[in-house]
């Protein structure tokens, strides 16, 4: 097997999911594929030499040479204002991956999944759904995302639009959209839903006080800690 | 209120491959100080510059720490008593 | 291989005659730690200086707070490259607590409420060059920052300025710090670029 190694990869098409988040398209040559829910870390340079490093979850499914990050943009951040308000279509940046094989699910699997979002931890699962829709899974998955308020929700459209057999929680925890049923509120156990499958996992990831929450949760719901897999941005990553 | 700070072990992944071919954030390591047997990628992670230090979600104790200066990588494993890593059965 | 990004500019540099090679300025205060905050009761808080010889000399919180107190305003340089300018800090000069200490030694190992340890030669700590600081900005110094009391050490990288501190050991053989063994230099001089060993 060989060493990865850090590569260059051409920003080949861009769009915003929210005024905050821009969805990036790069097309790394030397790719080999991945499995969703793995990440890549981005390594940025200056004129100077200066060079700042962070890690981006990949949000497509796999698709050739072609792999999509979407990036949030963090307040007094370092790298990912420069990539969600500087880069531009033609430009490169320098990545390595795909890298991280614990926060991942391999789409052959069969048995049941269970998918918690808090903000933009949303990326890595949407990659999940997204290659279930690809590959023509059974799995059965569960979809449940919680956010702020609507006009931060990445890929509201497409989590909206899924069919049936994807059910899909959306929380909004601050401001619920006008005529929602549902009122503003953090996910609710009940929402979680009761672990009635041994065989489910679940993934959760978001900002590493929402993953502790819904991982006590999990457990208070019977879910085996075992088959909880979690990822943590932490308090907020620049 | 606890400290929300760190993140956890999945960010290894990268900075681990500078080291071995085989991911590492799989492996399960066992604390040294309270034998409590973890996935890295479960491990609690403060990031500080090129530093690395991942700490057992039980007991807080620094289980393994990861360096990068520019001439060298460091990785130190006095807070584990083992590394398990699976592979693949190549004995079939 | 690297190539440069066009428009990147990290973090805004400066190349004024305070800022040590190699850092930019910074008018934040980053956070930056190696373990979670500890909770710390001012109550049983204690500072603990341990000599070579086996002999220990401890404050509480009511003691260190009934000592003479300055009000040192400083330049900081942290090794992950940011420098802070002006800081304004307020202790006790870790001279007014040796006082009464007698010891050959020439290292100390600062240690912390959490585990971290730091080493510096005990000549560092000594003639106005560190404090025991409880107050930052004119407020009381914030548990993130290294609160109730941390340890001030500005002319050297800002890891040897141990936060939580809870005692110093001194010895008369150099032990190596939680960073330092770990590759960060043994000194950490940032106007001689001191990061790593070997520097």
């Amino acid at each position: 097997m060989a060493r990865l190694r850090w590569t260059a990869a051409s920003v080949v098409d861009a769009r915003y999911e929210t005024p905050t988040a821009r969805t990036l398209v790069l097309d790394v040559p030397e790719w080999l594929g991945h499995l969703p829910g793995q990440h890549v870390d981005v390594r940025l340079t200056a004129e100077d030499g200066y060079t700042a490093q962070r890690s981006y979850s990949i949000a497509s499914a796999p698709d050739g040479t072609h792999v999509e990050i979407t990036v949030q943009r963090i307040q007094d951040g370092e790298v990912s204002p420069y990539l969600v308000d500087v880069v531009a279509v033609g430009d490169l940046i320098e990545l390595r991956g795909p890298v991280g094989g614990w926060f991942s699910w391999d789409p052959v699997g069969v048995d049941p999944v269970l998918l918690v979002a808090g903000g933009s931890g949303l990326v890595p699962l949407m990659a999940m759904v997204r290659t279930r829709q690809a590959v023509g899974s059974t799995a059965p998955i569960r979809l449940v995302c919680s956010v702020r308020s609507p006009d931060e929700a990445l890929y509201l459209d497409e989590v909206g639009a899924l069919p049936h057999d994807v059910p899909v929680v959306l929380a909004f925890t601050r401001e619920a959209p006008s005529g929602s049923e549902r009122p503003a509120g953090r996910v609710t156990l009940g929402e979680l839903g009761r672990a009635t499958n041994p065989a489910e996992t679940v993934y959760v990831c978001g900002p590493t006080g929402f993953v502790e929450a819904v991982a006590t949760m999990l457990v208070t719901l019977g879910h085996d800690p075992n088959h909880i897999r979690t990822e943590r941005f932490g308090g907020g990553r620049a | 209120m606890s400290d929300m700070s760190y993140t956890d072990g999945n960010l290894l992944a990268g900075p681990l491959s500078d080291l071995f071919t085989v991911d590492l954030t799989i492996a399960t390591t066992t604390c040294a100080g309270c034998g409590k047997v973890d996935r890295v990628a479960a491990l609690h992670v403060y990031v500080v510059g090129e530093g690395y230090v991942a700490r057992c979600p039980g007991c807080g104790d620094a289980v393994l720490r990861f360096l990068r200066t520019p001439t060298q990588v460091v990785l130190d494993l006095r807070g584990t008593f083992s590394l398990r890593v699976p592979v693949a059965d190549d004995t079939a | 291989m690297s190539f440069v990004n066009p428009g990147f500019h990290g973090r805004r540099r400066d190349t004024s005659d305070r800022i040590p090679p190699g850092q930019f300025r910074t008018d934040d205060f980053p956070v930056l730690s190696a373990g979670p905050t500890p909770g710390i009761d001012l109550d049983t808080w204690r500072f603990t200086i341990a000599t070579e010889g086996g002999s220990t000399h401890a404050w509480t919180w009511a003691q260190l707070q009934a000592m003479p107190r300055e009000t040192p305003t400083v330049d900081i340089h942290c090794v992950t490259k940011w420098s802070k300018l002006d800081t304004v800090w307020e202790g006790v000069s870790f001279d007014t607590l040796m006082d009464d200490v007698d010891t050959a030694a020439d290292y100390a190992l600062v240690q912390s409420y959490g585990g971290y340890t730091t080493n510096l030669p005990l000549d560092d700590l000594l003639d106005g060059q560190a404090w025991l600081v409880f107050g930052f900005d004119g407020e009381p110094l914030a548990p993130e920052h290294g609160g109730p009391v941390r340890m001030l050490v500005p002319h050297l990288y800002l890891w040897k300025s141990a936060k939580w501190v809870r005692g110093v050991q001194l010895r008369l053989q150099d032990e190596p710090g939680f960073w330092e063994t770990m590759g960060y230099h043994e000194y950490g001089d940032p106007w001689r670029e001191q990061r790593y060993a070997g520097d």
